[in-house]
């Protein structure tokens, strides 16, 4: 089992967000992050897809959105040709003893105190999603009240872009 | 000019060449049924008893014609009553076009009387699907419906016309017909790597499936075949491709398919895949299935390869082009002792072939087959007469075998019949059974009100078969819910629809009305009596393998 990022750009219509995810729900593909954003053109929308499975099932996958006639282009990132990041908000309680270990390990982090109380502390951390893994995992040691994250966006290196069209 | 929504919906029907549509009215599409009334004479409507029989017998429209098949419906329960005819074109790569109507878009989302989120419904089951809220875009996304319905591999696609787009108006200029998107071939890298295979290969099989048909790439398929001296098979949905007496042909193969053509295939060393999708009936045991060959895949969907089975080499490309290209590279030779080896399994098939007299169901089938002309198009529904009809059915011309493959539609073959009348415009043959009938047998209201032509075959046995087949085999003979018992008496009810009928017991009644029913002018029922316990033979048992192969069966009474 690997960990695929896959970049989709699709044509800004009304309901594609449905199209893409019930084709991955009927045929039961396992996404654990999924993430769309506007683009640099109002016509298309950039749906970033993290996926675990084998390198069959990701190819099925590829396939299979190929197939949706919404579907302008897609690209396969991998650590070494892309910049992946995830935003993490995170509430942790605000208690006297644990306060200080807390405030380290954000500071290691490189986390931004975004929030701060006497009850709760609030922390912004933009990394990459293995990094926000990591940083959670420390937090699991004090009281975390509320996580939210964003599932991971990608950009490919280099000054090619998703819009030029790739044939399978 | 300046067009109404509906207006516009009609004229882009005719302008994209279709004349006959299949469909059923209701309140929120009236104007496009008034607009059908105003252009009566260009576009012809067929009225049917139920949606879902519209959606069937466009389908059988275009199975039999090639072209798109156009299904027109009522918002709501007109539209859910499309569902299962959709979802069947779906699973079997059908071109259609179905055309829904809405509420207004101002009372979309606020469950007004007869509204469903029918583009939400359909989404699994179209290639696509739109929802026109603008009149200014309705003709395009027509026309853009329709090119994808034929495009690459073919599907249904739905558009939903709420009722206030169909009373606005917009400019409309007719445009000549939607070409399909251009056919690709496959790479040539692929080919060469194809063409090494094939090369290399003592025991070559050809299967080939619907995909063949729609990309009427017989010729090019044979020619490789004469080439390499290959034996071919099929799956269902590729039957009545080429001639059923080809020489090099074996028949169907699967579950229930012909014993050489399935043990042929377990035996090659290289199958060459063409349109097929590998689905569970066809393959039994994936994990065991034709272990010692090579498999060479070649379908337009490139995601059709390596998703069931693992092809040593996959091809996306369009078959025609593809094996046109394929064909030069292949090396010309015969191999004598595969086609000994075939033989014998021809033999074999002979040996164990049902001789029995009576009216068995291959009887039955053999006895239709006589009356078979070659522009005559079968239809079937779902169970063992399916089955049946297409281990026994001997077929002459391309499109002219109809039946839900992929979904398994019980209720499937009367629409499609009528609609296989209209695109053949001749008589068609419909192979069912008492509990497939009676899932849409209101549709012979349609056949007896349009005068079509239609023979149809009833193979009563007074029990859902194929059900009771695998009740027998794997559930200790619990005949549970399978055993119908109905008084229906299926000639007085023929009767009472208008149509001509008669029951047989003998081979020589069935002869003799299967005789009256191919002169008749209109449907015909032949309520056609088999014995309960007949069954479907050979059979590969749900997973398993050719091991495991069921050819002969004795129940005892």
């Amino acid at each position: 089992m690997s960990r695929f990022t896959v970049a989709v750009l699709v044509n800004n219509q009304f309901g594609v967000l449905n199209r893409v995810t019930s084709m991955f729900r009927r045929r039961q593909f396992n996404i654990s992050a999924l993430t769309v954003s506007e683009t640099e053109s109002s016509e298309f929308s950039r749906i970033t897809v993290v996926f675990d499975g084998e390198e069959i099932a990701k190819q099925q996958l590829i396939n299979q959105l190929y197939k949706l006639p919404d579907v302008c282009s897609i690209k396969e990132f991998s650590d070494d040709n892309s910049i992946s990041c995830e935003l993490l908000l995170i509430k942790m309680k605000n208690e006297e003893n644990t306060r200080g270990d807390i405030r380290g390990a954000v500071e290691a982090f490189g986390a931004i105190t975004v929030d701060y109380s006497k009850d709760y502390m609030m922390f912004r951390l933009t990394d990459t999603t293995r990094r926000i893994d990591d940083f959670i995992d420390l937090m699991k040691d004090f009281t975390i009240l509320e996580i939210c994250r964003t599932g991971s966006v990608s950009l490919e290196r280099g000054s090619t872009t998703i819009r030029q069209p790739v044939n399978l | 000019m300046l067009l109404s929504g509906a207006d516009i919906v009609v004229k882009t029907l005719i302008e994209q060449g279709c004349d006959t549509v299949f469909g059923y009215p209701g309140g929120q599409i009236l104007n496009v049924y008034d607009s059908l009334y105003t252009h009566q004479n260009e576009i012809n409507h067929i009225l049917t008893a139920h949606e879902q029989g519209a959606a069937h017998a466009a389908d059988g429209y275009s199975r039999t014609t090639g072209k798109v098949g156009v299904v027109i419906s009522t918002s709501g329960p007109g539209a859910t009553n499309l569902v299962t005819g959709i979802a069947t074109a779906y699973l079997d790569s059908i071109p259609m076009v179905a055309i829904c109507g809405n509420v207004p878009t101002t009372h979309i989302g606020t469950d007004s009387f007869q509204e469903i989120d029918i583009t939400g419904i359909t989404l699994p089951i179209t290639k696509h699907n739109y929802f026109v809220g603008n009149v200014a875009k309705l003709a395009d996304t027509i026309r853009e419906a329709f090119r994808l319905a034929k495009s690459g591999r073919p599907g249904p696609v739905l558009i939903d016309v709420p009722k206030d787009v169909q009373i606005a108006k917009c400019e409309y200029e007719p445009q000549p017909p939607v070409e399909k998107a251009e056919p690709f071939t496959a790479k040539d890298i692929r080919i060469i790597e194809a063409a090494k295979l094939i090369n290399a290969a003592k025991r070559p099989y050809i299967y080939f499936g619907g995909g063949l048909i729609t990309a009427n790439a017989q010729a090019e398929m044979l020619g490789i075949a004469e080439k390499t001296d290959a034996y071919i098979g099929c799956s269902l949905m590729g039957l009545s491709a080429i001639p059923t007496d080809h020489p090099r042909f074996l028949g169907m193969q699967g579950m229930h398919g012909h014993f050489a053509s399935s043990m042929a295939m377990h035996k090659a060393d290289l199958i060459l895949s063409l349109g097929v999708r590998f689905n569970d009936r066809a393959t039994g045991n994936r994990e065991k299935f034709a272990k010692g060959a090579a498999i060479v895949h070649i379908d337009v969907d490139g995601s059709e390869l390596c998703k069931t089975v693992n092809a040593v080499c996959g091809l996306r490309g369009d078959l025609k082009w593809t094996l046109a290209k394929l064909l030069p590279m292949l090396n010309e030779n015969k191999k004598p002792e595969w086609t000994a080896e075939v033989g014998a399994l021809r033999q074999e098939e002979a040996n164990r072939l049902d001789h029995r007299e009576g009216l068995t169901p291959r009887n039955a089938i053999l006895a239709l087959n006589q009356y078979l002309g070659k522009n005559t198009a079968v239809c079937t529904d779902v169970g063992q007469h399916q089955m049946w009809a297409a281990q026994s059915l001997v077929f002459k011309t391309p499109r002219r075998f109809l039946t839900s493959g992929g979904l398994g539609t019980m209720g499937y073959g009367m629409g499609a019949a009528i609609g296989a009348a209209f695109g053949t415009k001749e008589r068609s043959v419909l192979v069912t059974g008492d509990g497939s009938f009676g899932m849409n047998l209101n549709e012979l209201a349609t056949a007896v009100k349009y005068n079509i032509p239609i023979v149809i075959l009833i193979m009563n046995n007074g029990v859902l078969g194929m059900v009771r087949q695998w009740q027998t085999l794997f559930f200790n003979k619990h005949y549970s819910n399978t055993v119908l018992e109905r008084k229906t008496n299926f000639t007085a009810f023929a009767k009472s629809f208008g149509a001509e009928s008669e029951a047989v017991n003998t081979p020589e009644e069935l002869d003799a009305a299967l005789g009256r029913a191919f002169k008749t002018e209109g449907p015909y029922v032949i309520d056609c009596m088999i014995d309960k316990d007949e069954f479907v033979l050979p059979m590969l048992p749900p997973g398993g393998s050719m091991d495991d192969i069921i050819t002969k069966l004795e129940v005892e009474q």
